[in-house]
């Protein structure tokens, strides 16, 4: 490859404006933080050494990210069919719920009990997701509105759940009895003794495996040709004879699943109960970050993820040194708001490029 | 008789509790989704409006130059998202996501900077709240008192509800925010700055937006808490798709939520059934009004589009 290509292809790549947008993200909070009069410096060097500072530090960091990995392909998924799934938190809730509720009321051995949560999560995903795209198919409902509504009555759901005498567990805590044991899917006990992390599970490489999955049907099979297309560009699609309600059903039941098997991988890897919430937990709106992080590729929603993941970890760290966690919220709207105009500032390099390589030519 | 009239109080009450920061907020997302700038974002500007609002207030004692103030901090956010979408070009999901991980992490982050790492900021007096009106003309509990001696703000609500609607649908600036929200190009033809159009209206529902969330903290819970706000932006959101895109809708919408909040606060009084399932009230006829009643809403056709100017 020649240079001149190999330039453009940076200048092209997105890359390069993700890594440009994250210094800049950083930049935003540094700025914050001392205008706070808290040391920019002594604050990522906590957080910093809270993602990387041993192997249990990094080995959290990656739990955290497993199941935003999940909802970002979710988002992203819903992104490149045409949808925007902001109903990926009510999906994550109804997945932890259904995963949950298995993990405490069935009795399995122990491999069967854990696929069993995990099927019904990605089911209960699915159905909900499929419920919101029946309604924009057959009554022309505006989807964003109903994955709103959905987002609530999922949290209202699992409140509800979480107190039934059957699930709620004895003692005090506002949450549900842990889960079977056969329903965890921890990694061997030999992982989690070198990692020292006692969470340390199967989640990444299930979130590994379906962003691949993801990666293969969007580019490599005529299903992913066909929700592309409507996503393109619904009357194309159709006049192409592609049924464009089916397609939408489809995209959105995936979308769907995928956003409650993030839910199973949190309930069964991590948390192993699900608790009372206060408020809306966010793992589906940072899913969409993850998403736009990770150019609504899956494969990129991998990278995003474990960045966002890291970096919700290493905040938790940041009250040591007295720094408000939330810096980790500006940094990465920041992040996002850069991502956004970003294609300004390629037009910019791209058009001076063009024009350096004019004179190369002359 | 008489515990029906108290009840219908307590019903209104809690009605003009709910309705009016939803409707400040449907009627600021009305401009922006109307001109043609899809705005997400309002969940955000409620935050920061909310905090500001509730600092203000906090430290003046003055709840009117508070409410001022939060809607000021939205329209500040709104600005951003503008200029973003507007002069950049931006994908408007994308920016309005981006607002609402900036403005309540901003505003979280300086409630902790100021009050001594406390998310929460220290609770108002009556003094420094918004004011009532007809404070001491009817008992406490009474009808009257329930339903009439509420705050000024709440009622100003529903009469920007009937300005917007005139501005919308009799002005020359309402024809032009229309227009741009459908066909951008032909409204640059006719010598309107689409651009200036967008701008305006976008920053205005910024300033609703945080007006709405002022409301929050400054009538109904008298401190900012990181939860205050929390989800009902997008119920605003919701609120104008319901209604079609218009005022009156929006505002129908605002009712239908308060008055099911307002049935949630009577039924769930005696604790018969889970206050969980009666939390669902809401979305729960939100949905069902939507797949019986109102069906498809069209959405303005410029919205979510860029505008670029022919060169």
């Amino acid at each position: 490859m020649s240079p001149i290509r190999n330039k453009r292809g940076i200048l092209y790549s997105n890359a390069l404006y993700t890594f440009l947008a994250i210094i800049v993200g950083f930049c935003a909070g540094a700025f914050l933080l001392a205008a706070a009069g808290i040391s920019p410096a002594a604050a990522y060097g906590k957080l910093f050494n809270g993602i990387f500072g041993n192997a249990k530090y990094m080995t959290w960091c990656v739990v955290y990210a497993s199941p935003l990995i999940f909802t970002g392909l979710s988002v992203a998924f819903s992104f490149r069919t045409g949808v925007f799934n902001i109903g990926a938190e009510g999906q994550f809730v109804v997945g932890s719920l259904a995963a949950c509720t298995i993990g405490v009321l069935v009795d399995a051995p122990a491999p069967l009990h854990a696929l069993l949560c995990i099927a019904a999560a990605a089911a209960a995903g699915a159905v909900c997701s499929a419920a919101v795209a029946l309604m924009k198919v057959k009554r022309g409902i505006n989807e964003v509105l109903s994955f709103i509504m959905f987002n609530w009555l999922a949290f209202y759901l699992s409140n509800y759940v979480v107190n039934l005498p059957a699930m709620r567990r004895t003692g005090g805590g506002e949450a549900t009895k842990d889960i079977a044991e056969s329903a965890v899917i921890l990694a061997p006990q030999s992982v989690i003794r070198i990692t020292g992390c006692p969470a340390a599970n199967y989640g990444i490489v299930m979130a590994a495996a379906a962003a691949l999955i993801i990666w293969f049907i969007i580019n490599r099979t005529t299903l992913g040709f066909r929700l592309r297309a409507v996503g393109c560009n619904p009357y194309a699609a159709k006049y192409g004879g592609i049924n464009a309600d089916r397609a939408v059903m489809t995209a959105m039941s995936v979308s769907g699943a995928l956003a409650g098997l993030g839910g199973a991988v949190q309930t069964l890897g991590m948390s192993w109960r699900l608790s009372q919430f206060a408020g809306q937990e966010g793992f589906g709106f940072q899913g969409i970050t993850v998403a736009l992080i990770g150019a609504s590729d899956p494969v990129g929603c991998i990278f995003a993820g474990l960045f966002y993941g890291a970096m919700k970890y290493g905040g938790t760290k940041l009250s040591l040194v007295k720094a408000p966690a939330e810096v980790v919220d500006i940094i990465m709207g920041t992040i996002i708001i850069f991502i956004a105009v970003s294609h300004v500032f390629r037009n910019f390099f791209t058009s001076k490029f063009a024009k350096e390589k004019g004179r190369e030519c002359e | 008789m008489n515990i029906w009239i108290k009840d219908l109080g307590l019903l209104i009450n809690a009605m003009l509790i709910a309705t009016p920061p939803l409707l400040y907020a449907a009627l600021g997302s009305c401009f922006s989704e109307r001109c043609g700038v899809i705005n997400i974002g309002i969940e955000g500007m409620m935050t920061i409006g909310a905090f500001t609002g509730a600092v203000t207030a906090y430290f003046t004692g003055n709840g009117w130059l508070g409410f001022v103030c939060g809607g000021f901090a939205g329209a500040a956010f709104a600005l951003l998202h503008a200029a973003a979408c507007i002069s950049f070009g931006a994908d408007q999901t994308i920016s309005g996501t981006a607002i609402n991980f900036l403005a309540p992490g901003l505003a979280i982050f300086l409630c902790k900077a100021m009050f001594g790492n406390s998310s929460d900021s220290p609770a108002l007096d009556v003094s420094s709240k918004l004011p009532k009106m007809l404070t001491g003309v009817f008992e406490p509990g009474s009808f009257g008192y329930n339903a009439l001696s509420t705050y000024y703000a709440a009622w100003l609500a529903f009469l920007l509800a009937g300005v917007v609607w005139f501005v919308f649908f009799k002005t020359r600036f309402g024809m032009w925010l229309r227009a741009a929200g459908e066909h951008p190009q032909a409204c640059e033809t006719l010598g309107i700055n689409v651009f200036r159009v967008r701008y305006l209206c976008v920053v205005f529902s910024g300033f609703l937006a945080g007006l709405g969330g002022a409301y929050v903290t400054l009538a109904t819970v008298s401190q900012f808490r990181p939860s205050v706000i929390v989800g009902q932006g997008f119920i605003a959101i919701a609120a104008v798709i319901f209604g079609k895109f218009n005022p009156q809708g929006a505002l129908k919408a605002c009712l239908l939520f308060g008055f099911c909040n307002g049935v949630k606060s009577l039924i769930g009084a005696n604790n018969a059934v889970s206050p969980n399932l009666i939390s669902m009230i809401p979305y729960v006829v939100t949905i069902l009004t939507l797949v019986l009643f109102v069906g498809r809403s069209r959405v303005p056709a410029a919205n979510g589009k860029p505008y670029v100017k022919a060169r």
